[in-house]
């Protein structure tokens, strides 16, 4: 096996940075280079659609200054390069007419926002992905636009929140009758349409948006059922597609992301992907996924990079996927899949405000849970998740918490069990 | 082993305590809270996961 010189991350973000830090903290003395489209050093997204829209003045959440970065982690940067080809035959990394060679390179390109078709032409309309589109959106939310977001997905759900959070007038539009019915199923997707709702967000669910009207700067936003909602602001959340553009060609396998093994893998000799841009087979689950969240892209940054340096010695990636979304000033976490046979409110009312756990199920394994307002749960839940738990131990397991916790009305536990068969 | 929290940078996420439940624990209020302050016998692999899982790398262990 042939030592590895020079590393090469593609991606300046998230799972490149955990990369990079991962190479340095296993004792990798070689080269490494990271390579970013972005103008920007390595930023966070989440608080982009949080903290950061909620005034003008919150900082920009840079993750690493660039001594840091040149200096203690010897990192060569190359930003506002976007990759363009990889020659996997002749191992280089190609930046428009710039060649880098590698010996090992970790794809963490990430996904960028999915636009709606036209959406371009207008001034106002947004998505909400990078920096640049954060900085744009806070300016308008600071000259009190009023706020269409189309897409109830947790990035439009968190622009709103913010914008009702300065009192701004906020309509949602969603396609589908039920929002995030895809990232927590149908009744928790309920839940979260009902919070917009309690907190003064209009909720437009099942009906289409058939184009976006103005001279020049956004004026309205048109709908399939033949209404208009005036805008200023336009924010579209209608998802995000794997950055896989510049690896067509290559030779990979791509099929929504980057295809990979539970190592993280390509199968092209030095080819490893992390984060966002990589589906691979998750073993705790025994099924591909690309979960596009803060904490595997974390970690995968760093299992690709150790993985990609010593390929004898690569470990498998498995997890039991998590994420976080903060609404009205409500933390709604989310352990596990929920693509579940079932789901079971087992503490709390999905009627009010206030601590809510439900729990997926899967056969008659426990493979989710959704908490609304209970940080102090949900990592108990996945804990078990991970353990491999059974329906029953979950079941188990709630029911203990909720005769533990302090007495509570009886009128709340009545509904607490209520199931909702999917 | 001492567990040593850098609180500028834990967010309560709790994938310490999801690692190692007897050790981490995240309370109501979202906010880490140390179980025991050393690492408990013979279970320094389990807690070292857990620092290492930390995605803010938040945790230290010192002698
Ligand atoms: C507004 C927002 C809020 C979010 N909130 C949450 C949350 O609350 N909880 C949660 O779990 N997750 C959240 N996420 C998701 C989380 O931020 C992502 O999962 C994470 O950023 C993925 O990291 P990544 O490094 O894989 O990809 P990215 O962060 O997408 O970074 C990829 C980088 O690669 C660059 N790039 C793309 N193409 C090229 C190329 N050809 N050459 C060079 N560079 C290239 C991009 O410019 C980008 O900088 C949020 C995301 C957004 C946008
Ligand atoms: S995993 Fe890290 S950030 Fe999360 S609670 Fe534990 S120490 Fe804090």
């Amino acid at each position: 096996m042939n030592e590895v010189g020079h590393l090469v991350v593609v991606g300046a973000s998230l799972a490149g940075l955990r990369a990079v830090e991962a190479a340095r903290r296993t004792g990798f003395a070689g080269r490494i280079t990271l390579i970013g489209a972005e103008d920007h050093l390595p930023y966070d997204r989440p608080p982009l659609s949080k903290a950061f829209l909620e005034e003008a003045g919150v900082p920009i959440p840079t993750f690493r200054d660039e001594k840091v970065l040149r200096d203690e982690l010897g990192v060569r940067l190359m930003l506002g390069a976007p990759a363009t080809r990889l020659d996997t035959d002749g191992r280089a990394v190609v930046v428009g007419d710039r060649t880098v060679a590698y010996d090992a390179v970790v794809l963490a390109t990430g996904a960028s926002a999915r636009e709606l078709p036209g959406g371009r032409d207008l001034a106002g309309v947004h998505t909400l992905r990078t920096l640049d589109d954060a900085v744009a959106i806070r300016a308008a939310l600071d000259s009190g636009a009023r706020t269409v977001v189309i897409g109830a997905g947790f990035i439009g759900s968190e622009v709103a929140a913010a914008a009702r959070r300065r009192g701004l007038e906020v309509v949602v539009v969603e396609a589908a009758a039920t929002p995030l019915v895809r990232a927590v199923g149908e009744p928790m997707g309920e839940v979260c349409a009902a919070l917009h709702r309690r907190h003064g967000t209009e909720m437009r669910c099942g009906v289409g948006v058939t184009g976006l009207d103005g001279a020049g700067q956004v004026e309205r936003v048109l709908l399939s059922d033949g209404s208009a909602l005036p805008a200023d602001l336009v924010v579209v959340g209608v998802g995000a597609v794997p950055a896989t553009g510049w690896l067509a060609g290559s030779g990979l396998l791509l099929d929504d992301g980057v295809v990979c093994d539970e190592t993280l893998f390509t199968g092209v000799a030095g080819v490893y992907a992390a984060g966002d841009v990589a589906r691979w087979h998750n073993p705790m689950f025994d099924r591909p996924m690309r979960p596009e969240h803060w904490t595997s892209a974390a970690e995968q940054g760093a299992v690709a990079a150790r993985n990609a340096l010593e390929p004898d010695a690569a470990t498998p990636y498995s997890t039991v996927p998590y994420f976080w979304s903060d609404w009205y000033g409500s933390r709604i976490q989310f352990v596990g899949i929920p693509g579940a046979d079932e789901v079971r409110v087992v503490d709390g009312d999905v009627r009010s405000d206030g601590r809510l756990v439900a729990l997926y199920r899967e056969g008659d394994r426990l493979v989710g849970a959704l908490t609304l307002d209970a940080p102090a749960h949900v990592m108990k839940y996945r804990g078990l998740i991970m353990r491999g738990a059974s329906w029953r131990d979950g079941l188990a397991f709630a029911a203990e918490r909720r005769s533990g916790a302090a007495a509570r009305p009886v009128s709340r536990d009545l509904d607490t069990d209520a199931i909702v068969d999917r | 082993m001492r567990i040593i929290v850098d609180r500028t940078r834990c967010t309560g996420l709790g994938m310490c305590e999801s690692v190692a439940p007897d050790v981490f624990e995240v309370n109501d209020d979202g906010e880490l809270e140390l179980r025991t302050a050393t690492v408990p016998e013979g279970r320094l692999a389990e807690v070292e996961q857990a620092v290492a899982c930390c995605p803010n790398e938040a945790l230290r262990l010192a002698p």
